[in-house]
């Protein structure tokens, strides 16, 4: 969009009935939108889950419950199901997974009350149930990858993914705490530019076990997205190996028919 | 004991025959319905039009019977679908991969048209219902994509009605009207429902039959744009044609196998193809206070959206993004030439087609992406082409040099 536009768009808007402004507004939000989304695009790491994987779903299903859960729902994700899919018994499912008197055909939900989070938060946790499928698994991976120390902000942290995040980093006792060190890019007019992490307190797991951990949660995340993609793509091997074989009958069939036709 | 089913059922036949005309439309629609034996790849996807229409009007059935037109569940109640009713995601999946193939079916069906010259006379009519068709088709995807309630579905909707808000004076009126409300809302979903399930699908319906029927009066073209009717044999049967059924069934049977197997490839295994079928900011509810980072509607109205984005004034781009979706319509008068096959037009036909496909799909592409320096300008290139393909028409067709054509049907 050129700056003439813009220009334009803002005096029509500022000289126009305030409904019409609203109009424009919209417009430019937009416009704007479309506009910034070309120009910031962090770099993401590939996840390189497995959903196919069911002992990284199980841990995955675990590291969910265990980290992620206390604040964030997956609301459209019951339990029942999950012990099916993951292979697990329904015994084991409630033992190991449910923590707080939930029924089997209960959806993972918590007790955190949004106008709480909003207070504590400044916003309610997202429900995860689909954020594999909006943001991506790449997006989810680096995410949990690049939570770094922040002084400044209320949790202590920040994230080079999604800047000023809400969300404390869950996982440092995991991790431990990283530092972002920037450098300033000349190329690019003086920006300062991410370089590398540094490690300033160790976790209990070293960096590839962290790695392994955050695949899993990724994993899983990616799974109860849309949890019927094993057996989808199973059942499409079947459907397009049947209509091979159907295409070969239709394909005699027509050439029986159409054999007196010059 | 077979002769005396047979009996039976010829009794039966003649029964109804007495009081419905079933024997006389099987034999007038299909077993007596001479078409040009050499048909080539571009004659199937009528017939998948009409196999994507059943399957979306099937599979539409069993999604609302789980389905909640309301602001508070619309959302849930598709995931609900999608998990927890039996084969729901199938249905599902079926119906959204549906509505991207009947507009890739339609579209080459469209092409098919512009290539051999279906349009013209006496297909006049065939093609103007087509059309519409067309028009009931873009009504019903975009009726239908606010349902599932997603982020994207819900500003798209609102980008789309914002746009009769460029008209003067009354603008702001219709979009309010439209909506039912000040903004996208519950009453908005609730009238959106009324129309994809019941209003536009019904009309959809009635269209497709007139447009068989007006086919079926005039006859069907061919590759080599000539009629089959001014040659028959001593029975009347035209030389260059076979019946519909057995012939065009079983050749159909095999092109909606075809059609299938890629279809399935696609509903199994990329199912949201990569956003484009299912955009992924749709999968997060729809949010009035926030809009998707990047606003585009679904790829089979993108090129018309990069129009509308080409044009740095807003009532201005409405007008030639409604004109470019119009503009098809006048084909059988904007087109002068009275050969109908692009095999035996000119040199000028052929570059022009190409011209206008090239920019159709590269304006699909440029709507895609964010409107922003080189795609903008872009845009407004491949807009000047599009347009010039149309509005030149009657000049450069009527200047033609074309080949001799055949008297008979080629292979």
């Amino acid at each position: 969009m050129t700056g003439g536009h813009r220009r334009a768009q803002a005096t029509a808007a500022a000289g126009a009935a305030r409904r019409a402004a609203g109009r424009l507004a919209v417009l430019a939000v937009w416009m704007f939108a479309a506009a910034a989304s070309a120009q910031h695009e962090a770099a993401l790491d590939p996840a390189g889950n497995d959903v196919a994987d069911t002992a990284s779903l199980q841990r995955g299903a675990m590291y969910f419950v265990n980290y992620c859960l206390g604040c964030h729902s997956a609301q459209y994700v019951r339990y029942n199901r999950l012990a099916e899919d993951l292979e697990l018994s329904e015994d084991l499912v409630v033992q190991n997974l449910m923590f707080t008197g939930e029924q089997p055909f209960d959806t993972m939900t918590n007790s955190m009350r949004p106008e709480d989070a909003i207070r504590w938060f400044g916003i309610a946790p997202p429900d995860l149930s689909l954020i594999a499928r909006s943001r991506g698994t790449d997006y989810v991976y680096t995410f949990l990858q690049s939570f770094y120390a922040e002084p400044a902000s209320p949790t202590g942290v920040d994230n080079l993914v999604l800047p000023n995040t809400a969300m404390p980093h869950v996982l440092w006792e995991l991790q431990g705490i990283n530092r972002a060190v920037f450098e300033v890019d000349e190329a690019h007019g003086g920006e300062e530019v991410f370089s590398r992490f540094e490690q300033l307190s160790a976790g209990q797991l070293d960096a590839r076990e962290y790695d392994q951990v955050i695949r899993d949660i990724v994993n899983f995340l990616d799974y109860i997205g849309d949890p019927t993609q094993l057996a989808r793509e199973a059942l499409g091997v079947r459907v397009i190996a049947f209509l091979l074989v159907f295409l070969v009958i239709a394909w005699m069939l027509k050439k029986e028919i159409w054999k007196d036709v010059t | 004991m077979g002769g005396r089913v047979n009996r039976r059922f010829g009794a039966l036949v003649a029964w109804i025959d007495a009081r419905f005309p079933m024997t006389k439309l099987i034999r007038e629609h299909a077993t007596e319905y001479y078409a040009a034996k050499n048909f080539n790849f571009w004659y199937g996807f009528g017939v998948l039009a009409t196999v994507v229409l059943v399957l979306q009007i099937v599979t539409g059935i069993f999604l609302t019977m789980n389905y909640k037109p309301s602001a508070e569940e619309a959302f849930a109640s598709v995931e609900y679908i999608m998990r927890d009713v039996d084969w729901g995601w199938l249905i599902r999946y079926l119906h959204s991969t549906g509505a991207s193939a009947f507009f890739i079916v339609v579209y080459l069906h469209m092409f098919r048209g512009f290539m051999y010259g279906s349009y013209k006379r006496p297909r006049e009519l065939v093609w103007l219902i087509g059309m519409f068709i067309y028009l009931c088709l873009m009504a019903e995807a975009f009726f239908g994509y606010l349902l599932p309630w997603g982020n994207m579905s819900y500003w798209g909707a609102q980008v789309i009605v914002s746009l009769f808000g460029a008209v003067p004076v009354v603008g702001e009126g219709i979009a309010e009207w439209i909506r039912g409300d000040f903004y996208i809302s519950d009453i908005t979903l609730n009238r959106f429902f009324a129309f994809h399930v019941i209003a536009v699908p019904l009309i959809l319906v009635i269209l497709v039959v007139v447009h068989i029927m007006a086919l079926h009066e005039v006859g069907s073209g061919n590759p080599d744009g000539i009629e089959i009717k001014e040659h028959k044999d001593a029975s009347g049967k035209p030389l260059d044609g076979v019946a519909f059924h057995p012939y065009h069934t079983s050749k159909d049977l095999v092109i909606i196998i075809v059609f299938f197997i890629i279809f399935s490839a696609v509903v199994f295994f990329a199912p949201d193809m990569g956003g484009y079928f299912l955009e992924h900011a749709n999968f997060e509810p729809a949010n009035p206070l926030q809009t998707p980072e990047h606003i585009a509607p679904v790829w089979y109205f993108t090129p018309f959206y990069a129009i509308l984005r080409a044009v740095p004034d807003k009532l201005f781009g409405v007008v030639l993004m409604g004109a470019a979706v119009l503009l098809p319509v006048f084909m059988p008068w904007l087109d002068r030439c009275r050969v109908k096959s692009v095999r035996y037009r000119s040199w000028v036909y052929k570059t022009a087609l190409t011209i206008f496909a090239v920019s159709f799909l590269a304006l699909g592409y440029l709507g895609l992406q964010p409107a922003t320096g080189l795609y903008t300008t872009f845009s407004r290139i491949f807009s000047v082409l599009y347009f010039g393909f149309f509005i030149l028409m009657p000049f450069y067709t009527s200047l033609e040099k074309t080949k001799p054509v055949p008297i008979r049907v080629t292979k």
